[in-house]
């Protein structure tokens, strides 16, 4: 992260490599000696103030929150509860009725498979257009980049809206192309009709969305790797598949590794694209573990049972986030 | 590379190139140029690439329909107050973990992190629970509150950079030259950090204009409140078949953002790769 913060900085207007400023600031800031240090009593309330309304409204939005789903998915609470407020503690009831209910292990497998489907395919191609970007002259450069920030900035409810203009059944270019193409089963062919189009639209999508950030953070990480390393590498007449799988990958596998667990963790704001596409349908064909979620607490008013896949959406993700932090300490731990 | 290589052995990294550009882009060309068509060439078997005849008429469609004048107001005004106020905490917290020195440091900046990362698909049902609870559902500030703190931990994470960048000699100058703490920061680093600020607040902005889910589960009966995304995604029920003024809908909506990434290019791919948020 911090190479990519280094060589960021320096195209940011204040840019100047920040690692060694911090210290330099906070030794400023620290004591140097007891006399000193008594001069600055005063102002020893002043960070924890500055600090204060950020640490209250944490508390108030993100950790009461979820303390608040726990309650809930160990409580009875359906409608009336929500009406009257008299919630019964029912212990680990609700998780015994979700893990022992197969259509939530169905949802649970279809959230994995969705996942390892848009991460496999955004990781490849980011990576194959990141080493594009870097073979490319200036000027080539600059239209893949600005194309690729384009698509990136589109919102999320616009790129849903014009994907699925895209792919209408009637008067949809994709199906006009592929008819005039020569494949004539998909004249008129309803893609959201059927569970495994309806799935591989969405996939389409979120990937579409998804590669222009992790391809421009690769880049960035593949422009830090010395041109003398491919160079020695080329004189000794290795062919460019074991450069870049003994040279470049290992140079910008620490990125790629939290380029990794974004997309990861990032999967689960699909959740909009699906609610607007396809509200989980047809059927349930594309309900991932959210979306589940939602259609239980908000639908069906089973907040309890909501709040319990919540609970399990929120323990994947922990999952991942601890490898994610593990990665994000070793690349900067000296800068936190 | 260092040695120019012949033309033809180039050619397949030019058409990965162009492709990545053709496939970037189209979306976003077919979303405008739907807009610009008249219906006909709309619901014609055969799709033009390029329109023969340009027209307005979507455009104005999508402006007259019922509540696009407030539900412009009502994002303009939540993502307004949103970043405003993240901006504002930010500031504080982000100039006293860059330059002061206190326990809990450490601690304070894990949980920023740990909060940039935060679960918001899996907190709607308490969320919407609190909200009603305490007679904050079908409210603006309900949103605001909460773009505020879906902004703030990335607001901090930049500005904390810009402010470490800024020599805090400058500062301590001014503070000799008899200047308070904070008169030396107002004086001498704010002008510095102003590029910062207008930075990070345009992607607080970004990530506040496009929210959908929880303005869509928080505003529900009382539909004077809603934003534009969600306008837009119920745009398709209201005009049905009408995919032209959906698109200028569409167009219209994806403006703003579009015009701000591309003006902003260079700190965009710097700042988000830095911050590592997507919008």
């Amino acid at each position: 992260m911090s190479i990519i913060r280094e060589r960021a900085a320096i195209r940011l207007p204040l840019g100047r490599p920040s690692r060694r400023q911090p210290r330099r600031g906070s030794q400023r800031s620290a004591p140097p000696g007891p006399g000193h240090g008594r001069r600055l009593r005063p102002g020893r309330a002043w960070p924890y103030l500055l600090v204060a309304p950020t640490v209250l409204g944490m508390l108030y939005l993100l950790v009461y929150p979820l303390a608040r789903t726990v309650l809930i998915s160990l409580q009875d609470f359906r409608l009336r509860q929500l009406i009257r407020g008299d919630a019964r503690f029912v212990g680990l009831r609700n998780y015994e009725t979700l893990l022992t209910d197969g259509h939530f292990w169905q949802v649970v497998r279809r959230t994995f498979l969705f996942m390892a489907v848009d991460v496999v395919l955004i990781m490849l191609l980011a990576t194959l257009v990141a080493l594009v970007i870097e073979r490319l002259g200036r000027l080539g450069r600059t239209a893949v980049l600005s194309a690729l920030v384009l698509a990136w900035a589109m919102p999320v409810i616009a790129a849903t809206t014009v994907f699925q203009w895209l792919f209408h059944s009637e008067f949809g270019i994709v199906n006009h192309t592929l008819t005039g193409l020569g494949f004539d089963s998909f004249d008129r062919y309803p893609w959201f009709a059927h569970g495994p189009a309806a799935f591989t639209i969405l996939v389409l999508l979120i990937v579409w969305q998804s590669v222009p950030f992790a391809a421009i953070t690769l880049y960035s990480a593949l422009a830090t790797v010395p041109s003398e390393l491919y160079e020695s590498a080329r004189i000794d007449g290795a062919p460019a598949g074991r450069i870049f799988r003994s040279i470049t990958f290992p140079m910008i596998r620490p990125i790629f590794m939290l380029v990794l667990s974004l997309e990861v963790i990032w999967t689960f704001k699909a959740f909009v694209q699906i609610w607007v596409m396809t509200n989980g349908g047809p059927g349930d064909a594309t309900t991932i573990l959210p979306v589940y979620a939602v259609q239980t607490a908000l639908s069906s008013q089973r907040y309890d049972l909501g709040s319990a896949a919540s609970m399990v959406t929120v323990l994947m993700m922990a999952a991942v986030l601890v490898l994610y932090f593990r990665q994000l300490f070793r690349q900067e731990g000296e800068a936190l | 590379m260092s040695s120019p290589r012949p033309r033809l052995r180039r050619l397949p990294l030019h058409v990965a190139a162009g492709t990545t550009i053709v496939v970037c882009l189209f979306p976003v060309y077919w979303m405008v140029v739907t807009a610009f068509k008249p219906n006909r060439d709309i619901q014609s078997d055969s799709p033009q690439l390029l329109p023969q005849t340009w027209t307005l008429d979507h455009f104005r469609t999508a402006v007259d329909a019922d509540g696009f004048a407030l539900f412009w107001r009502n994002s303009i005004l939540v993502t307004l107050g949103a970043v405003l106020l993240a901006l504002a905490v930010a500031l504080g917290a982000a100039f006293a973990v860059a330059r002061m020195r206190w326990r809990g440091r450490r601690q304070f900046m894990l949980m920023v992190f740990i909060a940039q990362m935060a679960p918001w698909e899996a907190l709607i049902i308490p969320v919407y629970i609190i909200s009603r609870d305490t007679g904050m559902l079908d409210r603006l500030p309900t949103l605001t509150l909460i773009y505020f703190m879906m902004t703030l931990p990335f607001t901090i994470v930049v500005l904390r950079g810009f402010i470490a960048a800024i020599p805090a000699e400058l500062e301590e100058a001014a503070q000799v030259d008899g200047c308070t703490r904070a008169g030396a920061f107002r004086h001498v680093a704010f002008p510095l950090l102003a590029p910062g600020l207008m930075a990070t607040s345009l992607f607080g902005y970004i990530t506040a204009w496009n929210e959908f889910t929880y303005a869509n589960f928080l505003i529900i009966k009382h539909q004077d409140s809603r934003t534009l995304p969600v306008w837009l995604s119920s745009f398709q029920n209201v005009f049905g078949t009408d995919w032209g003024a959906t698109m200028a809908a569409s167009t219209l909506f994806a403006l703003p953002a579009l015009a701000v990434f591309l003006l902003l290019q260079r700190h965009v791919t710097a700042g988000f790769a830095a911050g590592a948020v997507k919008g």
